[in-house]
C-alpha cells in the first residue's frame, strides 16, 4: 500500500479532531476530539515503521530498523492514559464548581 | 484490489465516518461510542500493518480503559440530556473552514513530496510488531524511559486523587 494512502487517510482523522476542537464547547467532546488526533499521528508513526522496516529487509532479512517506530506508539499510549487520567478529573472539578462543563465558561480565566 | 486493499479502503472508510459522527452526534454517550469505533478501526489497521502488539494495546488502553472512564464521567454529571449550548453557526463555519485548509495544504503538501513518491508499506509481514521483538528492543534500548513512564503514571494518579478530592 503506497505510504501516501495512510498519510492521507490520517491527515483526514487529524483535520477532523481538529474542527471537533474548534467548534464543540462541551468539554468531554473536545478532550475526545484530542484523543483521535494522538491515534491519528500513532497510526501514522506505525506505517512510517513499516515503511522504513519494508525498505531495509531487502538488504538484511533479520534487520529491526523501524522498530523504534513502534515503541513511540507505546510510550505515546502511555503519556495519553496518565493524560486523560488528569484531564478528567479536572474536568470533574470544574463541573463540581460551576455545574457546567462548557468550555466558554473557562474565559474568565483571561482577566 | 486484492483483499488488502479492500480491507484498507473499508477500515479507512469506516473509520473517517465514525469520527465524524463523534463530532456531529449531539448526545455525549453516542460520541463515545462512535469514538469507540474509530478505535477498533485504527486497530484494524494495526492488524493489516502486523503491529499486533500495539492493536491489542490499542483495545485493551483506548477501546477498554480510556473509554470507560469517560463513560463513567459522563454518566456522573448526567450529561446525557441535551445540555450543550449552540455555538453560533459562523463560529462553527471559521472551524470548519480551518481545518479544511489545514487538511487542503498538508495534502497538497504530500502530493508534492519527491521523498514520498514510490514508497510501499510493508503490509502483513514483517516481524517487528510481535510482542517478542518489542519487548527485546524496550527492556534493552528504552529501559530508562520505560521506568520514566512508571514514574509519570505515578504522578499522574497522585495528581488526579489530589485534584479529585473534595476540598
Amino acid at each position: 500500500m503506497p505510504i501516501q494512502y495512510y498519510i492521507y487517510f490520517c491527515l483526514a482523522l487529524f483535520s477532523i479532531g481538529i474542527i471537533g476542537v474548534l467548534t464543540r464547547r462541551n468539554a468531554i467532546i473536545v478532550f475526545m476530539c484530542v484523543e483521535l488526533m494522538l491515534n491519528a499521528v500513532n497510526l501514522l508513526l506505525v506505517a512510517f515503521s513499516k515503511m522504513h522496516h519494508g525498505a531495509a529487509l531487502l538488504n538484511n532479512p533479520t534487520t529491526t530498523v523501524g522498530i523504534d517506530g513502534q515503541l513511540f506508539v507505546f510510550f505515546i499510549m502511555v503519556v495519553a492514559a496518565a493524560e486523560v487520567s488528569i484531564g478528567l478529573a479536572i474536568i470533574v472539578m470544574m463541573y463540581r464548581n460551576t455545574h457546567s462543563v462548557d468550555i466558554n465558561f473557562l474565559n474568565r480565566l483571561k482577566n | 484490489m486484492n483483499t488488502v486493499q479492500i480491507l484498507f479502503f473499508f477500515l479507512s472508510v469506516l473509520a473517517i465516518f465514525s469520527a465524524i459522527m463523534v463530532l456531529v452526534s449531539k448526545n455525549p454517550v453516542h460520541s463515545v461510542l462512535w469514538l469507540i469505533a474509530v478505535f477498533f478501526a485504527i486497530s484494524g489497521h494495526y492488524i493489516l500493518l502486523n503491529a499486533q502488539f500495539l492493536a491489542i494495546v490499542n483495545l485493551i488502553v483506548y477501546a477498554g480503559a480510556i473509554m470507560v472512564l469517560f463513560l463513567f464521567v459522563i454518566m456522573l454529571m448526567n450529561l446525557n440530556a441535551n445540555a450543550e449550548p449552540r455555538k453560533r453557526w459562523w463560529m462553527k463555519l471559521a472551524g470548519v473552514v480551518s481545518g479544511g485548509c489545514f487538511l487542503v495544504v498538508l495534502v497538497s503538501l504530500v502530493q508534492q513530496a519527491l521523498d514520498l513518491t514510490g514508497k510501499e508499506t510493508l503490509m502483513k509481514e514483517g516481524n517487528i510488531g510481535l510482542i517478542k521483538n518489542l519487548g527485546k528492543v524496550l527492556f534493552s534500548d528504552f529501559v530508562l524511559p520505560f521506568e520514566i513512564s512508571s514514574v509519570l503514571f505515578l504522578s499522574a494518579m497522585v495528581g488526579a486523587v489530589v485534584i479529585g478530592k473534595k476540598d
